[in-house]
């Protein structure tokens, strides 16, 4: 007997409708099935779009009877609320946009639409996508499917919830610091975030704008080629997307190319002896499939954090200048002055994280500050592109846990930022040297699961997917199914 | 005690784009209220800047035309700060590494040569307008101007009284308008003009502390503008007191200018680059395709041009240095010229006295002038080979001007013909013999005043066509015969 449909590949769902085993509609309409049923125990969704994923699913069976669209036509998906969507709720996770409709659909939005995907619902995130841990969402936390009392990992734990709860084949991220990769690593999922200009952050609500990228949360690698090859592509509106050729990721990964992996000794230090264990063993796999693995010396880790937790909360204290109640989301109706008007809205309208990253970006642009932090900042952010690309002269992939852990639990970082900025420790020097990273689910720590971190050279995503698809076959992680995701919904 | 005033201006031009700088809605002045503001404008979360190359290409032309440096690593920052007609709480613009920097400006005081250096000159966007009595008892906002594309032309402080400044803005307008990259409407506030004024003791390499005087909108209120920021610092200084570091409006009503702020208040803006948009690079060919494309003139050139080619005395080009459409109708009227040598002269005096004279009297502008610049040169063609009369001229332009064209064809059609064909007029002064022969009589017995009169009974005989140089000349060959 097959699998339900909610533990099969969103590429099976694909090759089923073809053959005309189920039509999109019922697909759509068995999801939004267990959404209803299951959903409350994760609270992976914040907004399901019912009508329009009928209707979306109707016009997807139209486009496949006409032999028209791509293996995902007719597929649904779940979608991070930082992507704008015409007439449809996106919040960001913010009371600030509590009520924002967007009149417009995000370049990504739009391009899943075209391929004829179909909308599930929109999914809970940290604010703004600041944090790790999908616990800073005005509308409340999401719990980690294998574990309620863990966090999904963020900002994209929404994302990465929903799928690991079966309640959607697919979904799409953001990735500013590790918001794909880390959730992906906590949700036992394949999470890509390619390189920084891939896809197009038009309609994506900013916050860091020079490090955040789109990219995909999947049950396989083929899953992430065929969505990652949609979504890819330079678009006019957004000025700092890419030319660069794509190329059809789907079919990149059938070949056993060998490649040169380094793995840095530092990030394996970091592990506990559990966790060393299992990192060994991955490494001793790759070994026998043939590929050279080689220990390197990455010495970048003492400075990523402070370098990211510079950059970002800069660049955030501009971007988020624009929500001040004049013309969006939240206002305080009962300020005198304009000063009040700004300053209460922008209390209420944000959380407390949101806020401290407001003030340590301003803090480390103002006068007198700007050169011995954002500045500096900006040099190191030079030096790691420089040891990343001299490391990519001799290896063909660079080899990390993805995180040091499996989730943590709920509030265990509540009073110390710091400790909860760290849980990004492996994962924001990709989005510093602007290069592609991707987390594969072949690890588990205390019964749970956590990713294999693979970095590439800038737009060199075909050799991760490819290296992640022979990684696929030899340690295959498909049985391995959360709690939720094994209850059948009648 | 005496003082030497130090003056250094900020002028923002508005340039001549379709669309803004960074989005693609529309630029015109007047519409309705956040009618040409889009989601970009508006700041709607996820939307990103796109520049737009022709403000890049405009700016590019203004730094060739001052012979300045165009930085070819250029970037464009954030400049943090808010305010409600500011939608997304920071204006893009350019901070290190402007676009234009480092030239020089050369104009006339009194027609003596003077000359200011161009510090640097910047790209950045514009800000909304807050309407403070659209609304009772509330603040309205329109978008429409958020977003303009503007260049800041920032200068050295070169200046030491308001002619010079005078003189400079006059001549940065004129040229603004030549290269054809601002409209220069000063009540649109398509030139916009700050003053940083301070004083300092004679002969001192100190300079004082300065304010700045924001957008004052006329030449003529600048003028008064500095005289009074003037008087005011000197009577702080003379009574001991310090000039505090402010930025002041100018108030057209009562020709002061008053505090809007003080140094203290003012914001930290905390630039950095914008991480929207990729850092511009200009290579050598783009500026060089720039230089072959656009008519990059400076206005010695063209002051220059207009008395060599145009023969028009220095004090008469100051119209068309100004007027830049008519400059560019003349032009174009004059490659239409077959002499162009000869009756270039003629052409231009005709523009000047019958074209705006006959759009003076009917209270019409350069817009509603329809003669079209190959028909205009068509009448100076037929008055230099004396087909016309400088009175059948301005019948013939009266024709063109009511949207008919084919000179050579009106002047058939309306019997324009100068008649110079001597069998011709002689008939026709016989005939006023005969009709007035005391009068002639007159004439012969030597009272030359009567002669005008004869002169005027023969053109009327040949409805305007006959020639009155020719006319004369026959008649005075009477009294010798």
């Amino acid at each position: 007997m097959s699998q339900p449909w909610h533990l099969r590949s969103a590429a099976d769902l694909g090759r089923a409708l073809r053959r005309r085993e189920v039509t999109s509609v019922e697909l759509t309409k068995y999801f939004l099935n267990r959404i209803d049923a299951l959903d409350p125990k994760i609270h992976s969704y914040l907004v399901v779009t019912k009508d329009l994923a009928i209707s979306q699913a109707q016009r997807a069976d139209a486009m496949i009877q006409a032999g028209e669209g791509t293996l995902l036509t007719g597929v649904p998906f779940a979608h991070k609320d930082l992507f704008c969507t015409k007439g449809v709720r996106t919040t960001a996770g913010s009371r600030m946009l509590a009520n924002f409709i967007p009149p417009y659909d995000a370049t990504v939005t739009q391009k899943m639409y075209d391929a004829g995907m179909v909308l599930l619902g929109k999914t809970n995130m940290d604010e703004f996508a600041m944090g790790s841990a999908t616990n800073h969402s005005y509308f409340g936390p999401t719990s980690n499917p294998f574990d309620l009392n863990r966090v999904p990992g963020g900002s994209s734990g929404g994302s990465a919830a929903a799928l690991a709860a079966g309640l959607a084949p697919i979904s799409t991220g953001s990735d500013t610091g590790g918001s794909i990769r880390q959730p992906a690593s906590y949700c036992h999922l394949v999470g890509i975030k390619p390189t920084y200009g891939r896809i197009s952050r038009y309609g994506m609500i900013a916050f860091a704008s020079s490090l955040d990228q789109a990219g995909v949360f999947a049950h396989t690698t083929e899953d992430a080629a065929l969505l990652l090859s949609i979504l890819c592509g330079v678009d006019e509106k957004d000025s700092t997307s890419s030319y660069e050729e794509v190329p059809d990721f789907s079919k990149s990964l059938e070949s056993n190319q060998l490649y040169r992996i380094a793995v840095p000794s530092s990030f394996f230090a970091a592990l506990d002896s559990e966790g060393q264990a299992e990192f060994r063993r991955v490494l001793t796999t790759l070994e026998q499939m043939g590929h050279t693995v080689s220990w390197i010396d990455l010495p970048i880790q003492d400075y990523v954090i402070p370098t990211y937790y510079t950059i970002a909360p800069a660049e955030a204290s501009s971007n988020l200048a624009r929500y001040d109640g004049v013309r969006y989301g939240h206002r305080h109706e009962n300020a005198h002055t304009l000063e009040e008007l700004y300053s209460l809205s922008r209390t209420e309208g944000f959380g407390e994280e949101v806020k401290r990253r407001i003030l340590m970006g301003t803090y480390v642009l103002s006068a007198g500050y700007y050169d011995a932090y954002y500045q500096k900042a900006l040099l190191i952010r030079q030096h790691l592109k420089q040891v990343f690309a001299k490391t990519f002269e001799s290896f063909d992939i660079i080899a990390t846990p993805t995180t040091l852990s499996a989730a943590f639990l709920h509030n265990a970082h509540d009073t110390d930022p710091v400790a909860m900025y760290y849980s990004d420790l492996c994962t924001v020097s990709v989005n510093l040297a602007d290069l592609p990273g991707i987390s594969i689910p072949v690890m588990q720590h205390q019964g749970l699961p956590f990713g294999l971190q693979l970095i590439g050279r800038p737009f060199d995503e075909a050799t991760l997917l490819n290296c992640s698809a022979q990684i696929e076959r030899a340690l295959p992680w498909h049985s391995t199914h959360s709690p939720i995701a094994m209850q059948e919904v009648v | 005690m005496n003082y030497q005033t130090v003056i250094g201006l900020e002028v923002h031009i508005q340039l001549k784009t379709k669309s803004k700088l960074f989005s693609s809605a529309p630029t015109t002045f007047g519409a309705n209220p956040n009618s040409q503001a889009n989601l970009v404008d508006l700041a709607y979360p996820g939307t990103l800047p796109v520049l737009n190359r022709e403000a890049v290409e405009q700016a590019i032309v203004f730094g060739l035309a001052i012979n300045a440096h165009i930085e070819k690593n250029t970037f464009f920052a954030r400049k943090n700060y808010f305010y409600p007609d500011l939608p997304k709480g920071y204006q893009t613009s350019q901070s290190d590494k402007p676009i234009v920097g480092n030239g020089t400006f050369h104009f006339n005081v009194d027609d003596q040569k003077h000359s200011v250096h161009i510090v640097r000159a910047h790209l950045e966007e514009d800000a909304g307008k807050s309407l403070h009595d659209f609304l009772p008892n509330s603040s309205a906002i329109d978008l429409n101007r958020a977003g303009c594309p503007l260049l800041e032309i920032v200068t050295a402080p070169d200046f030491s009284n308001a002619k010079e400044v005078v003189a400079y803005l006059k001549t940065l307008h004129r040229l603004v308008k030549m290269l054809d990259i601002c409209d220069g409407n000063m009540q649109e506030g398509s030139f916009r003009v700050d003053v940083n004024l301070s004083l300092k003791p004679i002969g001192s390499d100190k300079l004082g502390t300065r304010c700045e005087i924001k957008n004052i909108n006329s030449f003529r209120f600048i003028e008064k503008a500095i005289e009074y920021e003037t008087q005011r610092q000197a009577e702080i200084l003379d009574a001991g007191g310090k000039v505090r570091q402010q930025t002041r409006l100018f108030q057209e009503s009562t020709g002061q200018t008053i505090a809007m702020r003080d140094k203290e208040d003012s914001h930290d803006y905390r630039y950095f680059p914008c991480p929207d948009l990729k850092p511009l690079e200009i290579t050598s060919e783009w500026i060089e395709r720039i230089r072959n494309t656009r008519k990059i003139v400076s206005i010695e050139q063209v002051e220059k041009q207009l008395i060599e080619e145009y023969g028009l005395p220095a004090k008469e080009t100051s119209f068309f240095l100004d007027n830049t459409q008519w400059l560019s109708y003349l032009n174009d009227a004059r490659s239409h010229l077959t002499q162009p040598e000869t009756s270039s002269k003629a052409l231009a005096n005709f523009v000047l006295s019958e074209c705006i004279g006959l759009l003076n009297k009917n209270n019409q502008t350069f817009e509603d002038f329809k003669a079209q610049p190959k028909d205009l040169a068509q009448i100076i063609n037929r008055l230099s080979d004396q087909t016309l009369s400088s009175k059948t001229a301005k019948q013939a332009l009266a024709l063109i001007m009511e949207g008919h064209t084919d000179v050579d064809a009106l002047i058939q059609q309306h019997n324009l013909k100068q008649v110079s064909d001597v069998n011709a007029l002689s008939q026709a002064i016989d005939a006023v013999i005969l009709k007035f022969p005391s009068q002639f009589q007159e004439f012969l017995s030597g009272k030359d005043k009567i002669l005008g009169f004869l002169v005027g009974q023969v053109m009327k005989e040949t409805k305007g066509t006959g020639d009155p140089a020719q006319i004369d000349r026959l008649f005075r060959e009477k009294l010798n015969s």
